[in-house]
């Protein structure tokens, strides 16, 4: 059983920073951004090219996902999110310009990085064997780093100004640009930190799980699962929704093996039951 | 005198042009259009990627050789492509858009709904298709069009699972597979073709997501299980790798198979050398087999498009059948009848492997007509980023 927990926990820190990105989108700009899974991907794909192609440190591939992913991220808000807000009244134009980013970077995933598999060397080699646990090593610094990251994340929201000014902007947009908040700037630095985060969590599994370019759309499933869990735009629902998925993915794959798969068939009901009940999630909106 | 003599020679270089237009005209080759309908992006891209790049491949060598002789003509080929994504219903399109172009002959689908599909628009339409799905339905009469492009699970796996019984001592199996109808189908096939055998089956209802990037869960409560064997049905080259690193890292000691074309830059780069000892197929794929005109491709392919794909070992065969048979009969260019007819008692010499092997169509054991290319059945074990040939077989 510890070995499922473990196995739960380190799926929940992974899914955890997975959802981040895309919660603090939504949190900020009303925006499902369904690009988020595209971005890790990229992400992914440059760590791949800096860590395991150029055989620079991985801290450093690690950086380039980052930046890079910021940058795509700020010049998406700029130069598309920005004006379609802008000029549309209906939310539904944010999310067809969403899905359309998501297939434009799909397209170009595929042209640059090709239709292949790709995985880098293990960061650090050997396996923690003990009676009542099997984990690699490297599988024990990643999540490790999650938590890290996940820390550090709420941190800045937390003490920040920017992250007080972002904080601000979820909870009334209207009031915060009354109040001097640069409404156009905080949008675009929360869009690059969303797209940074998608990008250095892409980057940091790209060491355990290795990345291709057709899995950008079930990565951004699963985040969308982790956040309507939690409630959309609040951040601790999101780290709530990834550990608790992590934790039923784990668990329900050990105890319902025997009966097929039908562990995301459960969790689909449960959440269907869930969402019911509590509409807006765990946590609810605005985060606050 | 000069504006005379300007005027003859205006005349001479018209004249001249003239010839050499009408002698271009001859001289120039006829097309032929291959088509394919298949997938090309999303999670299982890489399934059709290095179908139509097999194809692209090999029409590029030809055309630049002078083209294809078929009968008294020659003819350049151009493949069509069209991008199913995996879906049933634009596989339909794409094959409906090959008839509109007057192609008769496809390679693909990939998948076996997409193949299931497709297979109205193909009968209606008088077009010959080569899946890479194994559903015995569309092989088998009435069934008449599709061509199975590759050795089928149900074919390689007794052969896999009777030589590890008897060279590995392999006792217990157990089998695991997305949850999809192609893993799925070749997961019962397996689980069949164990039982049969003999083997202790220990699991074979555990499946995951397709999509699934970390397979401890998934695998934790089989490898407690301890099979001599771990069959990793219809595994796709993305997932595989993610598998056995998952089962390694859990301490499986055992062995690990599937019947799939793998690619070994891809077990190399995603499980390094915890991916040694695995067993899967391959077409003309280890070094002591290939010919020189498989190296040639290998070598065209690579410059073509940058990396080579171990998956087209399997996958250059398709389009070498479709021109071979015509070759055989020039009728069947327009008329897949003639085709059909020329299918049961062709034959001709397999360019990519060494040794007399030849070419000719199979299937009569599994679907009692030939509707299968003979493609040989090589299993293949890797080790150190290379496969190596565990053993040949031929299909029937």
């Amino acid at each position: 059983m510890t070995q499922v927990i473990v196995n739960g926990l380190y799926l929940g820190a992974q899914y955890a920073l997975i959802a981040l990105g895309l919660t603090l989108i939504f949190a900020l700009m009303n925006v499902l951004n369904f690009a988020h899974g595209q971005m890790y991907v990229f992400g992914g794909f440059i760590t791949y090219t800096v860590y395991g192609q150029l055989h620079l440190p991985f801290v450093v591939a690690l950086a380039c996902s980052g930046v890079t992913l910021a940058i795509i991220g700020a010049l998406f808000e700029r130069f598309l999110f920005r004006t379609v807000i802008r000029r549309s009244v209906r939310d539904e134009s944010t999310m067809l310009l969403a899905a359309g980013t998501a297939f434009f970077l799909d397209a170009v995933i595929l042209l640059l990085f090709g239709e292949k598999q790709r995985g880098v060397p293990k960061i650090v080699n050997g396996v923690l064997n003990v009676d009542w646990l099997i984990i690699p090593y490297d599988k024990i610094i990643v999540g490790v780093i999650a938590l890290v990251l996940i820390a550090s994340f709420m941190a800045y929201m937390q003490f920040s100004r920017p992250g007080r000014a972002m904080r601000a902007l979820a909870q009334d947009r209207v009031a915060a640009q009354l109040m001097g908040v640069n409404v156009d700037r905080y949008s675009m630095i929360g869009f690059a930190l969303g797209a940074m985060l998608a990008g250095v969590v892409g980057g940091l599994l790209v060491a355990i799980t290795g990345v291709n370019s057709g899995i950008g759309g079930p990565i951004s499933i699963k985040a969308f699962l982790m956040v309507m869990i939690g409630g959309a735009g609040v951040v601790g629902g999101a780290i709530a929704g990834g550990f608790i998925l992590g934790m039923l993915e784990s668990v329900g794959l050990s105890v319902l093996h025997a009966y097929g798969d039908v562990t995301y068939l459960v969790i689909f009901a449960a959440l269907m039951v869930f969402l019911s009940i509590r509409p807006n999630g765990l946590m609810g909106k605005p985060w606050g | 005198m000069i504006r005379k003599y300007s005027a003859v020679q205006s005349a001479l270089i018209g004249a001249s042009l003239l010839g050499l237009m009408a002698t271009g005209a001859q001289a120039a080759n006829t097309e032929l259009k291959i088509g394919f309908v298949g997938v090309t992006s999303g999670p299982a891209a890489a399934w059709g990627t290095s179908n139509v790049r097999s194809m692209q491949t090999l029409a590029a060598q030809w055309n630049e050789a002078g083209g294809v002789k078929i009968g008294d003509r020659t003819y350049d080929i151009k493949i069509v492509t069209f991008d199913d994504q995996k879906d049933p219903k634009r596989a339909i399109a794409g094959m409906e858009k090959m008839a509109q172009e007057g192609i008769h002959y496809v390679v693909g689908p990939n998948v076996d709904d997409g193949a299931a599909a497709v297979r109205p628009v193909a009968e209606a339409k008088g077009i010959i298709y080569f899946p890479y799905a194994f559903p015995k339905a569309l092989y088998t009469k009435p069934a008449a069009n599709a061509v199975l492009g590759m050795v089928a699970n149900y074919q390689s796996g007794p052969a896999i699972y009777k030589y590890l019984h008897d060279k590995r001592n392999v006792k217990t199996i157990a089998f695991v597979a997305a949850n999809e109808s192609d893993p799925l189908s070749q997961r019962d096939g397996g689980v069949a073709a164990a039982n049969a055998l003999g083997l202790q089956v220990v699991a074979d209802k555990d499946t995951y997501q397709n999509d699934t990037r970390d397979f401890t869960p998934v695998l934790t409560p089989i490898v407690k299980l301890k099979p001599d064997l771990l069959v990793l049905s219809g595994v796709s080259p993305a997932n595989a790798p993610l598998l056995i690193r998952a089962a390694r890292e859990l301490g499986y000691q055992g062995l690990l198979s599937t019947e799939t074309a793998q690619d070994a830059k891809v077990l190399e780069e995603g499980a390094g050398e915890l991916a040694n000892g695995f067993i899967s197929v391959g077409g003309a794929s280890t070094p002591e087999i290939r010919s020189k005109a498989m190296d040639d491709f290998i070598a065209r392919y690579t410059k073509m498009f940058g990396e080579y794909n171990d998956e087209s070992n399997t996958k250059v065969y398709a389009l070498q059948y479709i021109i071979d048979t015509l070759k055989a009969n020039p009728k069947a260019i327009d008329d897949i009848a003639e085709y059909k007819k020329t299918i049961d008692g062709f034959s001709a010499p397999n360019p990519y492997v060494k040794g007399d092997k030849m070419l000719h169509y199979v299937g009569t054991t599994s679907f009692g007509q030939k509707r299968q290319l003979a493609v040989p059945l090589v299993v293949t074990e890797y080790k150190n980023g290379k496969f190596e040939t565990l053993f040949v077989a031929d299909v029937d």
